[in-house]
């Protein structure tokens, strides 16, 4: 009853509030009457009983207040007169409140967006059963220590090891998928697992059934369960397709299930799932050497991550013992969360991108900070005056938090509208990025919005609202108006800030020079060949019309001659990977003439299948001996070129011409190539070092290493002009061959680019930001200064002093702490670039050039912001300024 | 403040806060009464010796009707003048019983104190 009774009271607090402010007058003016009239009654004069009952009233405005301060509300009343009064002074100055607002939302903006990725990429546990007990387990073999894992290590880690739930592998795979009634064919990205693969994720197909132990072995029937994008894409969503055939490399799999949407591991664009076993030829099963696949595991509960893996460890060691001197065997074996390996690359340029938008938000404060310290400045009478009339530091302090948070507010609401245009295109640009589904805005990034409004609003108002309201507050009074010195604590003040913010600035250009240098480095690697007017595109001839050498060398020798002859071609030429397009794959081999190598050490050389135009094609030059011949096709394959770097690293001092290499092709011998040319080196990826090279005949037509296939054509103009006539001459040959991956190799650089071009950019632009943020801040300040100082300097100058000195004392002032901040940030930058040091290719952290142009532009541009209040300075008509007041 | 009035010996010593609202309570479990009649009335009863200000009493007829402990209505007053009439309210009642029960507890063991010293 109570309760209820206080609610009321408290509603018709808020709601009726005028009417129980008039009330109270009322009652209050009620009161004073009573004790009137009992003046009167005591037989004062009508006059003297009202001068005696106000003096025993007391003052009637404090009394309403005192009574008021009981009501409910009384803080969100308070609250909401400052608000008033914010909104007030900031509407008299429409300039620098659009101008703070807009700095605040690009800066809030910024952070919750990069937190919104860091926060779902970085942050959230993967959308898994038991993420924290999943791990990605990996080969160590000598210093490279996240290799990929051969199947044969895996069942043996398998079987032999006790603190793991699941044990399951998989590695990337593709298929042609041909439809049944004519509809087009397409090249699908795949997957292939061990039947246990989804158990291990505890991810349930949605439709049909999970992979059985019975679908994993050689010989099973063939089954496949797809993804939930390709069962909408390709199916449109229809349940019947469960138990219903589709038709993949010309063979039938039957499909058993769908996954759910949520599963997009490891990538969203795998279209579907087979079983391990049907997707590995049956050799490299039980293989210890065919390092292609990756091993998830799902440990016990309660199992230790460190006791497994050295579990592991010791049966990789008897595996090694057994196996090195026959071939390359792991040595050992690393683990790390299965989040941990998805995510590790992006996870320094995350946070580096975290890092630039949180300085670049703190610059933007100390700005606002620093332009209310000199409107406080400006103020300052009327606050002394407030506070001599008794009002308390907290409510004048208040005040101007107030203002700065109502900047905050609406920045941050600006700045949350911009946060999730700005999360959206990110995602769109990151091409690489892992788990990109699962970015979205939630609760935790609201609630961190929230957060840095307010922290951001305490921080830009705080600092000015003490330090104006701080001691030496009453001082002001005694100033009079022609009072000549400034007050030096609140420059100062200003002039640290800017200290602060210049240093900032430093640090962010910096980080930003540098990550542009190593993106230039990164572009203008050169890869070894032209990059120009060349297009690449993929077929793989999986089908079981291409099963024989010759079946495989007639197709492609036909495309070659029905493309060369299209207009507008140059050249073309085959091969199983072009440049900047990765490692593809390597090969042991042995040299006859050498000498054999010591038990348990092996060379191997990245291995590619090329015909004889390639070269001449995408323009890797020939060095000595000579290119493949037409003739020298089908089983009259036993020629090998090599590159530079093979010729350098193992025929030191030798002609490699005429030399054999063995290599273990079709036979556990092995089979010798002889070496007939040394070409120029290739680089297989843009960051990587460069690797010994070796290509063979691809029209050898051995199916394992010439069915799929880049083919290479150099055009005379625009080379994506070309891609559909070529496309059409492919269908021609084989209307159920897809083509895949058309692009340039220009597209092709871009892509492996694209990353580091785009934090560059960035962190550049941020950093740009902020030095035009701290520009505006040192003209402010100086601009200030000068205004303060007019007096001062129009005596200086009626008393003889030269104008030029006049700006080069305002010039020092506002150069100072430009010098020291830049000092500062210096010594902070050396800090910072310790850690983008892994973000960087082919630049030192400690470049000169870098340094010295951010040096030289900060000091630039500092000289050009002090340069107008300097010059104005030195303008100042004596008689007008001392006239002024 | 309630001020108790000790006639010219020295400065007046001041009740607690609890007190006043017992007094304002008591004073309303008769009738209905405004400001200027509550004061009064403690004034009277107590012999002149407590004194109840202005800034003391409207703060805390203020919380008290917050509180629930008491209701108002604007009614006409002896003079024909509108004026605000404070009652107990049903949890006010209850409260002015409990707190006179705290009170008598609490004057009897100051009583015995001061009467054992």
């Amino acid at each position: 009853m109570r309760a209820f009774h206080k609610l009321v009271m408290q509603l018709r607090m808020l709601i009726l509030r005028r009417t129980a402010a008039e009330r109270l007058d009322d009652e209050l003016q009620f009161h004073l009457e009573q004790l009137i009239d009992e003046n009167i009654a005591r037989g004062m004069s009508a006059e003297e009983a009202k001068h005696a009952a106000m003096r025993s009233f007391g003052n009637p405005a404090a009394l309403r207040d005192q009574a008021r301060a009981t009501w409910s509300w009384n803080s969100l009343e308070q609250m909401m007169r400052d608000v008033r009064i914010g909104m007030r002074t900031l509407a008299r100055t429409p300039g620098f409140a659009i101008v703070s607002i807009l700095v605040i939302a690009i800066g809030i903006g910024a952070n919750v967006a990069l937190f919104t990725m860091v926060q779902s990429v970085l942050l959230k546990p993967l959308p898994f059963n038991h993420p924290d007990r999943l791990l990605m387990l990996h080969g160590v073999n000598g210093r490279f220590k996240f290799e990929p894992v051969a199947a044969g290590d895996f069942y043996d880690w398998q079987r032999q090891s006790h603190s793991f739930e699941q044990m399951a592998i998989w590695r990337w795979s593709g298929f042609n998928m041909t439809g049944n009634k004519g509809e087009l064919p397409e090249f699908l990205n795949t997957a292939t697992g061990s039947w246990n693969i989804f158990s291990a994720f505890g991810v349930q197909p949605v439709l049909g059934r999970d992979f059985s132990p019975d679908d994993d072995r050689i010989g099973a029937p063939k089954t496949a369960i797809i993804a939930w994008n390709f069962f909408h894409r390709r199916f449109h969503g229809d349940p019947s397709i469960v138990g219903k055939s589709i038709r993949l490399n010309e063979q039938l799999y039957t499909v058993i299930g769908v996954l759910p949407r949520s599963f997009s591991y490891p990538d969203p664009l795998i279209q579907l799932w087979v079983p391990y076993h049907l997707d590995n030829p049956a050799d490299s099963l039980q293989s210890h050497f065919n390092h292609t696949s990756n091993v998830i595991a799902l440990l016990k509960p309660g199992a230790s991550a460190e006791r497994a893996t050295e579990e592991l460890n010791a049966v990789q060691y008897q595996i090694h013992q057994n196996l090195y001197a026959t071939g390359v065997v792991h040595d050992g074996v690393s683990s790390r969360s299965l989040l941990d390996d998805m995510v590790g690359d992006v996870r320094t340029p995350l946070y580096i991108l975290l890092a630039a938008v949180g300085c670049l938000l703190l610059i933007a404060c100390l700005n606002i900070s620093n332009l209310m310290v000199a409107r406080a400045a400006v103020r300052r009478k009327e606050m002394a005056i407030r506070a001599a009339l008794g009002s308390s530091r907290l409510r004048l302090c208040r005040e101007q938090v107030t203002e700065s948070l109502l900047i905050c507010l609406i920045g941050g609401a600006l700045g949350l509208l911009l946060a999730i245009a700005a999360t959206r295109w990110l995602t769109t640009r990151w091409t690489d990025m892992p788990r990109a589904d699962s970015i979205h805005l939630d609760a935790t990034v609201i609630a961190f919005a929230i957060g840095i409004t307010f922290l951001s609003g305490m921080l830009a108002g705080l600092l000015p609202a003490l330090s104006a309201t701080g001691r030496g507050l009453l001082a002001a009074l005694q100033d009079a108006s022609r009072t000549v010195g400034s007050s030096t604590s609140r420059t100062s003040l200003r002039k640290s800030l800017l200290t602060i913010e210049i240093a900032l600035t430093v640090i962010l250009l910096v980080c930003g020079g540098l990550l542009f240098k190593s993106f230039v480095r990164l572009r203008s690697i050169d890869l070894g060949c032209t990059t120009r007017n060349v297009l690449t595109m993929q077929y793989f001839l999986h089908n079981a019309k291409y099963q024989k050498p010759e079946e495989i060398v007639a197709f492609h020798t036909q495309l070659l001659e029905r493309v060369r002859r299209l207009p507008g071609v140059e050249a073309a030429g085959l091969t199983s990977v072009v440049p900047g397009d990765g490692h593809y794959g390597d090969n042991l081999f042995t040299i006859r003439e050498h000498p054999p190598l010591p038990t348990g050490q092996h060379v191997f050389a990245l291995n590619r299948s090329v015909d004889p135009g390639y070269f001449s094609t995408i323009q890797i030059p020939l060095i000595r001996g000579r290119f493949f011949s037409e003739d020298e096709r089908m089983d009259r394959d036993k020629y090998v070129i090599i590159d530079q770097k093979f010729a350098n690293d193992f025929f030191p001092n030798e002609d490699p011409i005429g030399k054999h290499l063995r290599v273990k092709w079709q036979s556990t011998i092995g089979e010798d190539y002889e070496i007939i040319g040394v070409v120029g080196n290739t680089r297989y990826a843009l960051k990587a070092e460069l690797r010994p090279m070796m290509y063979f005949p691809i029209l050898s037509g051995i199916h394992s290493r010439t069915s799929d296939v880049t083919l290479v054509l150099r055009t005379q103009g625009d080379p994506e002009l070309i891609a559909l006539p070529v496309q059409k001459e492919i269908t021609q040959l084989d209307p159920e061959l897809p083509i895949s991956r058309i692009r340039t190799m220009q597209q092709i650089i871009g892509e492996s680019t694209a990353d580091s071009s785009f934090s560059a950019t960035l962190v550049l632009a941020f950093a740009v930001l902020s030095l035009v943020l701290a520009a505006v801040g040192l003209y402010g300040v100086l601009a200030y200064l000068v205004t303060q100082r007019t007096t001062e300097i129009g005596i200086r100058i009626a008393l003889g002093a030269q104008r030029d000195q006049m700006m080069g004392l305002v010039l020092v002032d506002g150069l100072r702490p430009a010098l020291i901040g830049v000092a500062i940030g210096i010594l902070g930058s050396l800090g910072a670039v310790r850690l983008i040091r892994s973000a960087l290719f082919g630049t030192s952290p400690l470049d000169t050039s870098v340094f010295v142009t951010v040096i030289a532009t900060l000091l630039l541009v500092a000289a050009a912001a002090c340069a107008l209040p300097a010059w104005k300075a030195s303008r100042l008509d004596p008689m007008q300024t001392l006239r002024t007041e | 403040m309630v001020c108790v009035d000790n006639h010219g010996m020295g400065k007046p010593s001041d009740l607690v806060q609890g007190t006043l609202d017992l007094l304002i309570l008591k004073t309303l479990s008769l009738e209905a009464k405004h400001g200027w009649a509550i004061a009064k009335r403690i004034q009277q009863v107590s012999g002149e010796v407590l004194q109840v200000q202005q800034g003391s009493l409207y703060p805390a007829l203020h919380r008290l009707e917050q509180q629930g402990w008491i209701k108002a209505k604007w009614a006409e007053s002896e003079t024909g003048r509108q004026a605000k009439f404070y009652s107990l309210t049903a949890a006010g009642r209850k409260q002015l019983e409990s707190e006179t029960a705290n009170w008598n507890r609490l004057s009897e063991a100051i009583n015995i104190v001061v009467q054992e010293a």
